[in-house]
């Protein structure tokens, strides 16, 4: 009994650097694409706290959707843009860094100290859940079957919308040509006109 | 250790982390990570709850938030694509034209 609680420390206190380190580095590499590997290892790092807090369930789900679709996407996206010669603005602001780190600190310790002067600061957690996977099946078809279907629209929506932000529309090319009605949306037009002759980008 | 209150001490300084970076960057898809910290940590605060009440809603709605929280990075980056057609930059301080 002894020995599993000290193994479960060690567990906590490895899980914890690694997903708060690597979240750091996230925001802080220089190279962007370091910055997506990382938070995707932040993000195996949170499935790790779902598997110490016993709900396996959700861990593999983490798992599955955020380090294996939306890590991946984000890669693609860095990929695609290609920043490290593109990102004109001053990262390195000094002024709006510390204004971000005195924020943040405020905020940290005012939650804090409101936190750990709660009942919740000597909470014992309850002993594990029996039967995790069979009582989230019940529960989805039956007391929240409207939130899943809906759930379920959002997402069809949200690929759909997607797929058609990100699509180059051909079609009207012709429309804006006619006339640009404002000089702003005929700069736009033009920006749009000058890259699609560029030759280092291909249209689609 | 694996109190209620180190799972939640560790929530709270992810927000913070994810609070730092959208202040201060300005790259889109740093943003974007910021926003996913933030999300995560959210996630963690949800499961930990659920066992500390000792029920499974909790877990119920850490998953619909993770399926939620997808479709959003999805039109996100959806939208940084678009901006870096019209803008050849991911900087939103040069996105003039949202100013309205």
């Amino acid at each position: 009994m002894k020995e599993e609680l000290l193994m479960a420390d060690v567990a906590f206190i490895g899980l914890s650097i690694l997903t708060v380190g690597s979240a750091i580095f996230a925001l802080e590499s220089r190279e962007i694409i370091y910055g997506a590997i990382a938070l995707a290892i932040s993000m195996l790092g949170i499935a790790g706290f779902f598997i110490l807090l016993d709900s396996p369930f959700v861990a593999m789900f983490q798992i599955s959707v955020y380090v294996g679709a939306v890590a991946v996407l984000v890669i693609f996206i860095v990929m695609l843009v290609r920043t490290e010669s593109l990102f004109s603005g001053d990262e390195d602001n000094r002024g709006r860094q510390i204004a971000g780190l005195i924020f943040s600190l405020l905020a940290m310790a005012g939650i804090g100290v409101l936190l750990f002067s709660s009942l919740f600061s000597n909470a014992e957690l309850k002993p594990s859940l029996e039967n995790i996977v069979n009582k989230i099946g019940n529960g989805m078809l039956t007391y929240y079957s409207p939130v899943f279907i809906l759930l379920g629209l959002t997402l069809a929506g949200s690929i759909i919308g997607a797929l058609s932000l990100a699509r180059r529309e051909e079609s009207d090319q012709p429309r804006s040509e006619t006339s640009p009605a404002s000089p702003q949306q005929e700069k736009i037009y033009l920006d749009k006109k000058s890259e699609g002759k560029g030759a280092g980008i291909s249209n689609d | 250790m694996t109190e209620l209150i180190n799972f939640v001490s560790i929530s709270l300084i992810l927000v913070g982390i994810g609070m730092y970076g959208l202040i201060v960057k300005r790259n889109a898809i740093r943003m974007i990570f910021a926003i996913e910290i933030i999300a995560n940590a959210a996630n963690l605060n949800l499961i930990a709850f659920s066992r500390y009440l000792g029920d499974i809603q909790g877990q119920i709605f850490a998953l619909f938030a993770i399926a939620i929280a997808a479709a959003e990075v999805a039109v996100g980056l959806a939208i940084i694509i678009i901006a870096y057609r019209l803008y050849k930059n991911i900087d939103v301080s040069e996105y003039k034209y949202l100013r309205g």
